[in-house]
């Protein structure tokens, strides 16, 4: 097993590199110059245009200044923000949180609704509810995320009134972060109504950024279920005379859910890419929305910055699922 | 079920505490988030209203809804006859904000606004660059470098301005952003401990409100100042929402969680025209969309072949199509809300046939040229493309071939600038201070080439009379200067003077005295809320 650990960690070292140059490769290869877009729309002399490409070292060779880059962030120094100044890992790490939230709340929706609705498609085959369910996630999968989350903010929100629009929480709230999670934050302090708005807030956001990862779990789990419904051991149970919901429950259930347990993994990094859209939408201020203002800013170093750390949680995410997947099953250690 | 009955007895209890508040709130969903609090450095629009018009103040000010210099930290001022001098009285017992992470000893005195000044302007001061990387934009852009000669602290409530040569938009220069007046005791506090940059985060003004917490891209909290110099404002807390979805933004303030929002998107102007609860105010912008021929590429070096092109444009039916009610037509460089403005001024013909019969004239057939479109929705226009079809299409019919062409909007800029740029340049000017200077000089002098004069026009006659209405504080001699400016422009035309946009405030019926900036900021000073 350690073996297999330390081979899969050694993998990432270059993984790691090729996704910094393709970052660092990115934001260069975006239109529009730094420097001037720091200035406004009076421009900059010159003389200044100068001592700051001087300064943030734009003047140099490009293997240089990817080099500095490198050297830099080994040392935890992830650069400032071209906009507020700020450490883009500060900024990272107070975003982070909500992105995180989000993307919890969005698969817990994808998983509680997906694997059931997976599991019954597939007992109950090319019935009616098996078409139906597979029809809307295909729906669900291809459904633009920003005209999905409009149309449900424009329903439930200004039509119903059911749920608030946008934001983490209602505006009367103010309770500084203590962990950055809402829902924790708003427990931590006792405050059940604040609780509860911030649950509201995240009902929207969480099934817009669900709908995806819901469509691939409820097709996975009818897959993999269908798979090991075709099972010798399966047959054997039934022609035991065991009830169909044991047969269900005790015997494929089981087995069937160890390819989707690697399904909801990967979804993880999936989500924390993906939230860019459903942030920019709802306004939730995490790491999505973040990327997006600072793209349109031509904040370069947040750009380049947050998307390597994006990478790297990402990356540690699937390590951990593989690590995980490996424990479950011994079969993938020896390969 | 049990849990659904739970979430819903919580929510009901959530709508009666939040309608149990007792403060007076505003809320105001802002289209971004500011980069800091330190207007100094800032330029964007929304930087400056989460900061210098809330927290801050400046010597002077622009009065509510016009262009018109008043008093505000300054009680009064005096200019030598030379225009050399300016001598400000400051207001006495001007209290600075008391925050946590700072307690005033003293009130303002001349002191803070030399250092208010100075630190833009004098490079080895450690405030010159106290961020990593930041300019000050508008104080170099607006050449204060180049006029200020000295600035002295005559005493505590005198401070003195020497021009190295007379400059008359200096005082609307110093109503705006960037000239915000600072704390020189909090400054050298920060100095102290070593700790600068807290200045851009944790601020410390006179302005009406002071503020609480910034929670990074989501909330903005500030509570009126109960010390403020003309008395505490109407509202308690004004919070800035950051929404920065338009569509968003109108969907907050249906559903009432907010009360006033700024840039409406034009598609969703309907609905909140439409909607009971809401009142859309509505007011000429401070701008012009315009299109610069480059004036030293042949034909268009000839003033009659770009007036026929001007002639073959059908204005009216852009205005219409692009700006959809948003706009007017353009007849003069300068807006219509400005002073100095020539009504006298013809408004462009539209005349295909007559524009054909010059350019045949002129010599000019099978003219194919490069048509420049922003690529960038701006106030003063909010769809380039579709305006250089528009005129494509006008011009075809003249027997003109445009090409357009367009870039990402910085590069797009810095290609425009270039002498040699072939074909007219579509562009827009957005005014800073409401001084006609800020529009002819900023965007058409000769000195403007290569920087923002994109039309490299460089005419004498206009030249003069803008030079001369800088140096001359008499309005009237410079309207008249202003007046000369404009007709050589119509005459010569070196840019299409296209539209002047309309800006709109949607809002709640509830809020009550919200003036509109025809400089396109928003300020919630003396704005109150029905409760």
């Amino acid at each position: 097993m350690l073996n297999f650990v330390l081979r899969r960690i050694a993998l990432l070292i270059p993984t790691i590199i090729g996704i910094s140059i393709c970052a660092f490769a990115f934001v260069r290869v975006l239109p529009g110059d730094p420097i001037l877009a720091m200035a406004g729309q009076h421009g900059v002399t010159p003389e200044r245009y100068e001592v700051l490409r001087e300064q943030f070292g734009y003047n140099l060779p490009i293997w240089q200044q990817y080099f500095n880059y490198l050297g830099s962030v080994l040392q935890g120094n992830f650069g400032n923000s071209l906009a507020t100044k700020r450490p883009v890992i500060t900024e990272f790490m107070t975003l982070f949180p909500a992105t995180v939230e989000l993307a919890f709340c969005a698969l817990f929706f994808a998983v509680i609704i997906g694997i059931p609705a997976g599991i019954f498609a597939a007992i109950k085959r090319g019935s009616w509810f098996d078409q139906a369910a597979m029809g809307v996630a295909l729906t669900g999968y291809s459904m633009p995320i920003f005209w999905w989350g409009l149309l449900l903010i424009i329903f439930f929100s200004g039509y119903l009134g059911w749920t608030p629009v946008s934001g983490r929480i209602a505006l009367s709230f103010f309770l500084r972060p203590i962990t950055g999670f809402m829902l924790i934050d708003t427990l931590l302090y006792g405050n059940w109504p604040a609780f509860v708005s911030a649950l509201r807030h995240l009902i929207l956001p969480a099934i817009v950024l669900g709908t995806i990862p819901l469509a691939v779990i409820a097709r996975q789990t009818r897959s993999a279920m269908l798979e090991v419904l075709g099972e010798d051991y399966v047959r054997t149970a039934k022609a035991k005379g065991m009830s169909p919901r044991r047969v269900v429950n005790v015997h494929a259930l089981r087995n069937a859910l160890i390819p989707v347990i690697t399904t909801i993994g990967l979804q993880i990094g999936l989500l924390l890419g993906g939230a860019i859209l459903t942030e920019t939408i709802f306004t939730w201020p995490g790491i999505g929305k973040w990327m997006i203002d600072s793209i349109f800013k031509r904040d370069y170093v947040v750009v380049q910055s947050g998307l390597l750390i994006i990478a790297l949680i990402v990356m540690a995410v699937n390590l951990i699922v593989d690590l995980l997947y490996a424990l479950i099953n011994p079969r993938i250690r020896v390969k | 079920m049990k849990l659904m009955t739970t979430l819903l007895a919580a929510s009901a209890l959530v709508a009666l505490t939040a309608g149990a508040a007792q403060a007076k709130q505003l809320v105001y969903c802002s289209e971004a988030s500011p980069a800091h609090f330190d207007p100094g450095p800032l330029t964007g629009g929304n930087d400056f209203d989460a900061s210098s018009h809330t927290i801050y103040n400046r010597l002077v000010d622009f009065k509510p809804g016009t262009t018109e210099v008043i008093p505000s930290l300054a009680e009064s001022w005096e200019i030598s006859e030379d225009g050399l001098e300016y001598t400000f009285k400051l207001r006495p017992g001007v209290k600075f904000h008391t925050q946590s992470y700072f307690t005033p000893t003293r009130d303002l005195t001349a002191e803070d606004v030399v250092f208010s000044f100075e630190r833009q302007m004098d490079e080895e001061s450690p405030w010159f660059n106290y961020l990593e990387g930041m300019t000050w934009d508008y104080f170099q852009g607006m050449d204060m470098p180049k006029y200020i000669a000295s600035m002295e602290a005559v005493d505590d409530l005198t401070f003195k301005l020497t021009l190295t040569e007379p400059n008359a938009p200096m005082l609307a220069n110093l109503a705006m952003d960037f000239a915000a007046i600072v704390s020189k005791e909090y400054a050298d506090q920060l100095e102290a401990s070593g700790d600068l940059a807290a200045f851009s985060t944790q601020p410390v003004g006179t302005g009406p409100f002071q503020l609480v917490d910034y929670q990074l891209d989501t909330v903005i909290r500030y509570q009126a100042f109960a010390d403020y110099w003309e008395g505490k404002q109407p509202i308690d807390d004004l919070i800035f929402a950051i929404t920065t979805d338009a569509s968003v933004r109108a969907q907050r303030l249906i559903a009432g969680e907010c009360d006033i929002m700024p840039y409406p998107a034009p598609a969703d102007l309907e609905a909140l025209q439409a909607d009971e609860d809401l009142t859309v105010v509505e007011g000429e912008g401070l701008n012009i969309g315009y299109i610069s021929y480059n004036t030293t590429e042949a034909p268009f070096d000839n003033p009659e072949v770009r007036k026929a092109l001007t002639m073959a444009i059908d204005k009216s039916a852009i205005i219409e199509a692009v700006y959809q009610g948003a706009g007017q037509d353009a007849k003069n460089l300068i807006p219509p809300t400005m002073w100095s403005y020539d009504d006298a001024t013809a408004a462009d013909e539209y005349n295909p046939e007559e524009a054909k019969r010059i350019l045949e004239e002129a010599g000019v057939t099978d003219l194919t040229t490069d048509l420049w479109a922003i690529p960038v929705s701006r106030p003063y226009n909010p769809n380039g493309q579709r305006v250089a079809e528009l005129i494509q299409a006008d011009w075809a019919a003249v027997g003109v071939t445009a090409n357009i062409v367009t870039y990402e909007w910085t590069e797009y800029r810095e290609r425009g600038k270039q002498a040699d740029r072939k074909g007219p340049f579509m562009i827009g000017w957005t005014g800073d201070n409401g001084d006609p200077d800020n529009f002819f000089a900023t965007l058409f002098s000769c000195s403007a080439i290569g920087v923002s004069n994109y039309s490299s026009w460089c005419n004498d006659e206009f030249e003069a009379a803008i030079q001369a209405a800088k140096t001359t504080s008499d309005q009237e001699e410079r309207i008249e200067l202003y007046t000369t400016a404009q007709e050589i422009f119509k005459a010569e035309e070196p840019a299409i003077t296209l539209a002047h946009s309309k800006v709109f405030m949607p809002m709640k019926k509830t809020v009550l005295n919200y003036t509109l900036s025809p400089l396109g900021t928003h300020s919630f000073r003396y704005v109150d809320v029905q409760e």
